[in-house]
């Protein structure tokens, strides 16, 4: 059983007006199946507007889809009851991309890791702190930083916070929406080495979407790619990546930056000098 | 060596300090660079190292009151740092044009992408509106924008990034500047977006000669389009070099942080020549 | 050498000012048993319309009870039960609004559309039409009072709470397994009470505006218990010859709303928090 199977999913946005006849709804998703095994990590590429960010959101419970099932663990998490869903619930998590609007402003960091494990470990207030101290220092944070608030932070760190509170609960699944791409590249890197540290270290697996080739190459295994909304291509290792003839695929490929100036394929002899 | 006609922006110790309640910070210090006519410096470092500053400085951006600009920026011979805000809007968008990171924020929401472009060509030459209008038209062709004059109607909430992007440079283009500053042009951009917007800006460069600042923190896009690159670290420039040079020995400890943090593609073969 | 209003708006001082005055004039009503000369509501004929002595500071009204007195009580009257409204009226609307804002759909629409109804009469007329169904009387002004504000609030708060939700820690929240309502008491709550706390200092003077006129209308305090409103409604039969009945009391108002007015508008400056209207 694969840890996560996305089965024939369609999604589309309504205009929910009194009148039926001004049905404006926009197909967001088309009949998108894949699956994800545990251990692995599995790359959505695509440009912005392909549907991304929607089939995150779907995965994670979030938005019911108009057609399809998501199945977690074989729960399909849409139809069962509270109980399962809340059980079902610590193992799916996530990272958003924007590092500021993910934690209350109002929160220490402290709390703002604690509050999954407030929600599902009966833990004393001493086990509680020690475990987010835990946890981070295991992204690279200290214990001088449990009483901060996020403005106090850059965004790069508070992004690492944001992925101690994902992984608090030892998750099966970790969502990542974007997670990196809003962070300059040095950080970035550095938040993709972690990302792929705790990956080895507790087993984790990941739906990391995004539009950089170069990032998703860094962290996944399989990688799928997402064109308005439909699913056109899934590969089980980056190699058919590389390899495809796909045009979409190729266009992609082409547009990867160099990476020494002797690769370079834009700069022209200048006719004017 | 050489005239100073031969550099057509020239920045030499340039030094920017400002007032805050608990004293002076100095943000940038000891900045030199210049450019060539045709020719691209890459200008990379991490965010809050001074890049950013450095652009608007030249541009005479900052807000005079609290920043005291010290040093010479000389644009074709003449002295920017000091000049009167009258003599400088002149200059700018004709002579210096500037890109900006963030597409949205460089449109004025109400109005059309058209009322804006003709308004910025109108205000330094004298073409009156029928003249202007042509002119943006065949700007925008340039950049490979489809149905110029249907666009020229739309408001900016009804373009995507990567298109206001491109009109945005359109109207840097139009009106031929010696020196382009393009801060972060790319990085608000999907990938997808973002090699065709390098293109635009080499495509220029070449037909037109002007002499780009490439502000980025994203080394492919300095080793895409640099002839020379600065790395800026906490306001200073801590190595400057040809990018050939720059990329396979660098000097400073900082440029080899920046050189080892590129992401791996951790590929099962190497697979180099594909990329 | 002459300072311009808008920098006596911005000057520091104004902040510490204000706050203590209105310190004074709490530690005042709260004190006033032990501080009043005497009793407020004793009437000696014998004493009527005097004028200020050593007996009676600020002089006695019609009916010979002591002005100062009545003042220094009615501080109690207005003070405290302006802020019960506001607590109270403030509470409801958090509670609704927060909720509202965050359920949306129909819930959402339901109780806005109420709110809508309550909002399009003017509070004061709705109050008045309240207190004629009530009665007369100054707990039946206070219920009527809040009853009135809460929509206020309610509508704000909803509005808040729905920019809020668009923030992304709110669905991180539901993810990490918080229910519904410790998302609004965790993440909602904490963030739309900040700005309330300096909107709080302009509301007090209207919640004071309206006890006054409530009493001055003869529907609120009934005598013979202090109340400044209803002492300038007793006052106003002798406009022309003892206009200090009126005066009194309509300082004491003015005093009071100009502080709290002044010091809201220093905070908003301060904190960047926009006003009501």
């Amino acid at each position: 059983m694969n840890l996560l199977q996305v089965n024939e999913v369609t999604h589309s946005y309504g205009n929910r007006t009194f009148f039926k006849w001004q049905n404006r709804s926009k197909k967001v998703l088309s009949d998108i199946s894949f699956s994800i095994e545990e251990g692995t990590c599995l790359g959505m590429l695509g440009t912005s507007g392909a549907g991304k960010s929607t089939l995150g959101k779907v995965i994670l419970g979030l938005e019911k889809p108009k057609h399809g099932q998501i199945l977690f663990q074989g729960h399909d998490i849409y139809t069962v009851d509270k109980y399962t869903r809340q059980k079902i619930r610590r193992d799916l998590q996530v990272v958003f991309q924007d590092s500021y609007s993910a934690v209350n402003p109002r929160m220490t960091a402290e709390r703002i890791i604690a509050e999954p494990l407030e929600n599902y470990e009966k833990l004393t207030l001493a086990e509680q702190k020690r475990t987010v101290i835990e946890l981070l220092e295991k992204v690279g944070l200290g214990e001088k930083d449990l009483k901060k608030y996020p403005h106090q932070f850059s965004g790069g760190q508070l992004q690492r916070i944001n992925i101690a509170r994902a992984v608090s609960l030892k998750p099966k699944l970790i969502v990542l929406d974007e997670s990196v791409s809003s962070l300059d590249m040095v950080t970035q890197t550095l938040i993709l080495e972690l990302l792929r540290e705790l990956k080895e270290d507790f087993g984790l697996s990941y739906f990391f979407i995004t539009h950089d080739i170069k990032a998703a190459c860094m962290i996944s295994d399989t990688l799928g790619v997402l064109e308005k909304g439909e699913l056109i291509e899934h590969y089980n290792s980056k190699n058919e990546f590389f390899t495809s003839e796909n045009p979409v695929v190729k266009e992609m490929r082409g547009s990867i930056l160099a990476e020494h100036p002797r690769f370079r394929s834009i700069r022209t002899k200048s006719n004017y000098i | 060596m050489g005239t100073d006609k031969s550099k057509v922006l020239q920045v030499r110790d340039l030094h920017v300090q400002i007032k805050a309640k608990n004293g002076i910070t100095t943000l940038v210090q000891d900045i030199n660079f210049e450019l060539k006519p045709g020719e691209i410096l890459g200008l990379i470092g991490e965010s809050g190292c001074g890049k950013t500053v450095t652009s608007m400085s030249i541009l005479q951006l900052l807000n005079r009151k609290e920043t005291t600009i010290e040093g010479s920026i000389m644009l074709k011979g003449q002295e920017l740092n000091g000049l009167a805000e009258k003599e400088m809007r002149k200059i700018r968008g004709k002579d210096i044009a500037f890109i900006m990171q963030n597409p949205m924020n460089a449109f004025t929401p109400v109005f059309t992408i058209g009322h804006q472009f003709v308004e910025t060509i109108r205000s330094h030459t004298s073409l009156n509106k029928k003249q202007a209008t042509e002119l943006a038209i065949e700007s925008m062709k340039q950049v490979n924008l489809p149905d110029p004059d249907k666009l020229l109607k739309y408001y900016p909430f009804q373009l995507s990034g990567g298109m206001l992007q491109r009109v945005m440079i359109a109207i840097a283009a139009s009106l031929h500047p010696a020196v382009i500053i393009a801060d972060e042009p790319t990085t608000a951009l999907d990938v997808n977006n973002q090699k065709n917007v390098l293109r635009h800006l080499d495509k220029i460069r070449s037909e037109y000669g002007s002499a780009i600042l490439l502000i980025s923190h994203d080394l492919g896009v300095v080793s895409e389009m640099a002839d020379e690159v600065a790395v800026m670290q906490h306001g200073k420039i801590v190595e400057k070099a040809g990018v050939f040079q720059l990329f396979d020995s660098p000097k400073h400890e900082y440029t080899k942080k920046l050189l080892n943090a590129r992401p791996t593609l951790y590929l099962e073969e190497p697979m180099t020549n594909l990329i | 050498m002459i300072t311009s209003i808008r920098t006596i708006f911005k000057n520091e001082k104004v902040i510490p000012i204000c706050s203590t005055i209105l310190g004074i004039l709490f530690i005042i009503a709260i004190l006033a048993p032990w501080i009043t000369p005497n009793d407020p509501i004793a009437v000696n004929l014998a004493y009527k319309l005097q004028p200020p002595s050593w007996n009676f500071p600020l002089g006695t009204d019609h009916l010979g009870r002591c002005n100062l007195s009545r003042i220094l009580y009615g501080a109690r009257i207005s003070l405290g039960f302006a802020i019960l409204i506001f607590i109270s009226s403030l509470a409801i609307g958090l509670i609704i609004g927060t909720f509202s804002g965050y359920k949306g759909g129909w819930v959402d629409h339901v109780l806005m559309r109420f709110c809508d109804a309550v909002m399009a009469f003017p509070s004061l007329i709705l109050v008045l039409g309240l207190v004629g169904i009530f009665g007369p009387g100054l707990s039946q002004v206070i219920l009527a009072l809040m009853l009135v504000q809460w929509v206020y609030y309610a509508r704000m708060f909803r509005g808040m709470a729905l920019s809020l939700k668009e923030q992304n820690f709110i669905p991180a929240a539901k993810i990490s397994g918080s229910s519904q309502w410790k998302i609004i008491k965790n993440h909602i709550i904490p963030n739309v009470l900040p700005p309330l706390v300096v909107m709080g200092t302009l509301e007090m003077g209207w919640a004071i505006m309206d006890i006054s006129a409530m009493s001055f209308l003869g529907l609120g305090v009934q005598s013979p218990t202090p109340e400044w409103g209803a002492m300038i409604h007793e006052g106003k039969s002798y406009i022309r010859t003892n206009p200090e009945l009126m005066l009194y009391p309509g300082l004491s108002i003015m005093l009071v709303i100009v502080t709290f007015n002044l010091l809201g508008e220093a905070l908003s400056e301060r904190y960047g928090v926009k006003r009501r209207f």
